[in-house]
């Protein structure tokens, strides 16, 4: 099996020892025509992966700016089909960015698993994270992902116990997706030694690169925990200048805030 | 009203004793554990704990002393003789869980779940509510035990159940207003569970119904089956037999499910479920997935949910906040598929009729919650025999709501 597009970018980015700039935006937010244009700014400003948050009305695991960004998309109508429509517009002229789709379970399900696996594998998506979708639910989400070249990327929480963290790992491909803190996306909590602490123990149970999300709001916070995993994933921070910015001013807003983020991590 | 569809006789297939959920909280293809990978060590935790206690003597001896010398039960089991004669068929029996400390069936979860919280060393308790009955008897135990308690509570329904939101604040509990999504039940859960994934390691979610992940809709209605148990006992001693046909209304279905689970395998025993008719299923102003929705995800749990054809939550409309909810506990979805139980609906304007038909000829004022299954009740009474008995749940009492039927009225308190 070819390595996928996720897996070839993280390998490349450690053979070169840099660190994976990860990137969350919602789809749709604040206008359908809006998300296009920021996936390509945000690559010129240096992130390497792409989350494309798909909106949900009940996202229970996110804080208040990220809850806003969704009630943004789907006030202006935002549907999975046409998130893949934006994937696929993304594709037309970057073929190397990895994007992954990021949401919550009852939107997939309601396409069909099957389905939803084969439109996002043809629209050019690379992978998936299911906010809601334990390891103990995913085998059949995995499966279908895997056939058409896509990772699961799963999470892992300060309160996995290193059995868990075995298992996680045993079921996700591309990347481990590290949550810094318990607690809800956006929230203040970040403690960069525990986070260390977490990802070294992390380490005994996968192989896989570690990539730490959750409370990363900028260089500063971004060049620490970058120091002690694979890479950072920064969504709130980007999400709320996306929400505040005038609509012809966020390409250069947010390419402006991932070069700041990319050049932290340079450093 | 929507009447169900008639049951299908039991085939011999399914006689084998019920005994769902299955070790992954499975019921059938409902339920399961859809979280947030924080929370679900502490679903882990929880399993284990209660596991533990369920074969605990000394701890089963401490929720029934609770039960009887706290809550004040059993409840009884009342024969509505006025009620029935106006209906002109079947007998009707009213299981009074409105005569409960904090009057409603919910005290009965909270109490065993406030030891459970306390056998697992949390200090902190909170909970979502919708009528406020959940959040009132989630802040009367936490009083009782000295815990900190927050509640969340849509703004809207903060507006219409003001008296149980002051109530709480005298119980000492904090009330928390969510003004996100629709303001009601469901965005109240949303909150509780990022509070909860905040504070996991000192804070117990008390959940209000048979819903949410895994092992939540089993212990609800472990703790819930009081209701069953004690109807199924009063039935046999009062009547002298078991009932034809069990109807209780049905929110998340805690008290549908506290109420039908003890006669599961009772072959004879009919189980209707009343669902939030709203303004009419047609308008889809309703709270009614079961008779309008699909299976789905929300709130940890596969179930019938209401949502769009992009799989976003819709919004409900009930006059009861209580059964204001687009989802509904696995176990309903299960027993719907496999036709253990019935779920019907009943309209705002057929339980606020039912609310007043009960004070009237009983002098007993149903939640609107309940007024919903009195409403079915009685339509189903007319229809049936003389020599047919039927037991509905009266799952709380109806003081809480007397604003908003006064409103409908016109009239200023
Ligand atoms: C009196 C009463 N009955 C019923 C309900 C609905 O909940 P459930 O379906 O879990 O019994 C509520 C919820 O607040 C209630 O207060």
């Amino acid at each position: 099996m070819t390595a996928t597009r996720l897996v070839r970018c993280l390998a490349a980015l450690k053979g070169a020892e840099r660190k994976a700039l990860n990137t969350f935006i919602t789809a749709g937010d604040p206008t359908k025509a809006a998300t296009v244009p920021a996936m390509h700014a945000l690559v010129r400003g240096g992130a390497d992966i792409i989350e494309l948050g798909v909106p949900f009305s009940d996202p229970e695991a996110d804080g208040p700016a990220i809850q806003l960004s969704s009630e943004r998309a789907l006030a202006e109508g935002t549907t999975l089909r046409e998130v893949l429509d934006m994937v696929a517009a993304f594709r037309t002229s970057d073929t190397a960015t990895p994007v992954l789709l990021m949401g919550y379970l009852n939107v997939l399900l309601k396409m069909g698993l099957a389905e939803f696996a084969s439109a996002a594998g043809r629209a050019g998506a690379d992978g998936v994270i299911v906010v809601n979708l334990p390891p103990e639910e995913a085998a059949d989400v995995k499966e279908l992902l895997a056939a058409q070249g896509m990772d699961l990327v799963l999470l892992a929480a300060p309160t996995t116990t290193p059995e868990r963290a075995r298992m996680i790992a045993s079921v996700a491909s591309g990347f481990l997706y590290y949550v810094s803190f318990r607690g809800t996306t956006g929230a203040n909590l970040l403690d960069p030694k525990a986070v260390g602490q977490s990802v070294t123990r992390l380490r005994e149970a996968t192989e896989l690169p570690i990539l730490v999300g959750f409370g990363i709001r900028d260089g500063d916070s971004a060049r620490r925990v970058a120091a002690l995993a694979d890479g950072v994933v920064v969504g709130t921070a980007l999400v709320t200048t996306m929400g505040e910015a005038p609509p012809d001013e966020i390409p250069a807003r947010l390419e402006a805030q991932v070069r700041s983020l990319r050049q932290a991590l340079d450093a | 009203m929507t009447p169900t569809d008639e049951l299908e006789p039991m085939t011999q297939a399914n006689l084998a004793p019920y005994d769902a959920p299955n070790a992954a909280g499975y019921f059938g293809d409902y339920g399961g554990r859809f979280v947030a990978e924080t929370l679900m060590h502490a679903l882990d935790e929880l399993t284990a704990v209660f596991e533990e206690l369920q074969g605990d003597a000394a701890f089963r001896a401490e929720f029934e002393q609770d039960l009887s010398r706290y809550v004040g039960r059993p409840t009884p089991l009342y024969r509505a003789e006025r009620l029935a004669r106006h209906a002109g068929g079947a007998a009707i029996c009213l299981k009074r869980e409105d005569l409960n400390h904090t009057g409603a069936h919910k005290i009965n979860n909270t109490v065993g779940q406030a030891l459970l919280a306390r056998r697992m060393g949390k200090t902190r308790i909170i909970a979502e509510t919708g009528a406020g009955q959940h959040g009132v008897a989630t802040a009367t135990v936490a009083a009782r035990m000295g815990l900190e308690c927050h509640v969340y509570m849509g703004a809207e329904d903060i507006r219409r159940q003001s008296l149980n939101v002051y109530r709480m604040k005298l119980l000492g509990a904090e009330v928390i207003p969510v003004n996100s999504g629709s303001r009601t039940l469901k965005d109240a859960m949303n909150e509780a569970m990022r509070d909860w994934v905040t504070h996991v390691d000192h804070t117990h979610y008390i959940i209000g119904s048979v819903a949410g992940p895994h092992p939540y809709p089993l212990l609800v209605r472990e703790f819930q089956s009081v209701i069953g148990v004690e109807a199924r006992a009063q039935c046999l001693e009062q009547e002298g037999r078991l009932p034809d046909l069990l109807v209780a209304c049905v929110g998340g279905g805690s008290n549908a499910m506290g109420l039908f689970h003890p006669f599961v395998d009772d072959e004879g025993v009919d189980m209707v479920g009343v669902e939030a008719g709203g303004l009419g299923l047609a308008t889809g102003e309703h709270a009614a997935p079961l008779n309008a929705g699909n299976p789905g995800v929300l709130h940890g749990a596969r179930t019938y949910v209401m949502d769009d054809e992009d799989g976003q939550i819709v919004p409900t409309h009930s006059i009861s906040a209580g059964l204001d909810y687009p989802g509904v506990g696995p176990e309903h979805s299960h027993w719907k598929d496999i036709g253990r139980a019935r779920y019907g609906s009943v309209t705002d304007e057929e339980a606020l009729a039912a609310f007043r038909l009960l004070n009237r000829t009983e002098g007993i004022m149903p939640a609107l919650e309940s007024s919903h299954a009195i409403a079915y009740a009685v339509a189903e009474a007319a229809r049936r025999p003389a020599s047919d008995l039927i037991v509905v749940n009266l799952s709380g009492r109806g003081d809480k709501d007397i604003g908003t039927v006064a409103e409908v009225d016109g009239i200023e308190l």
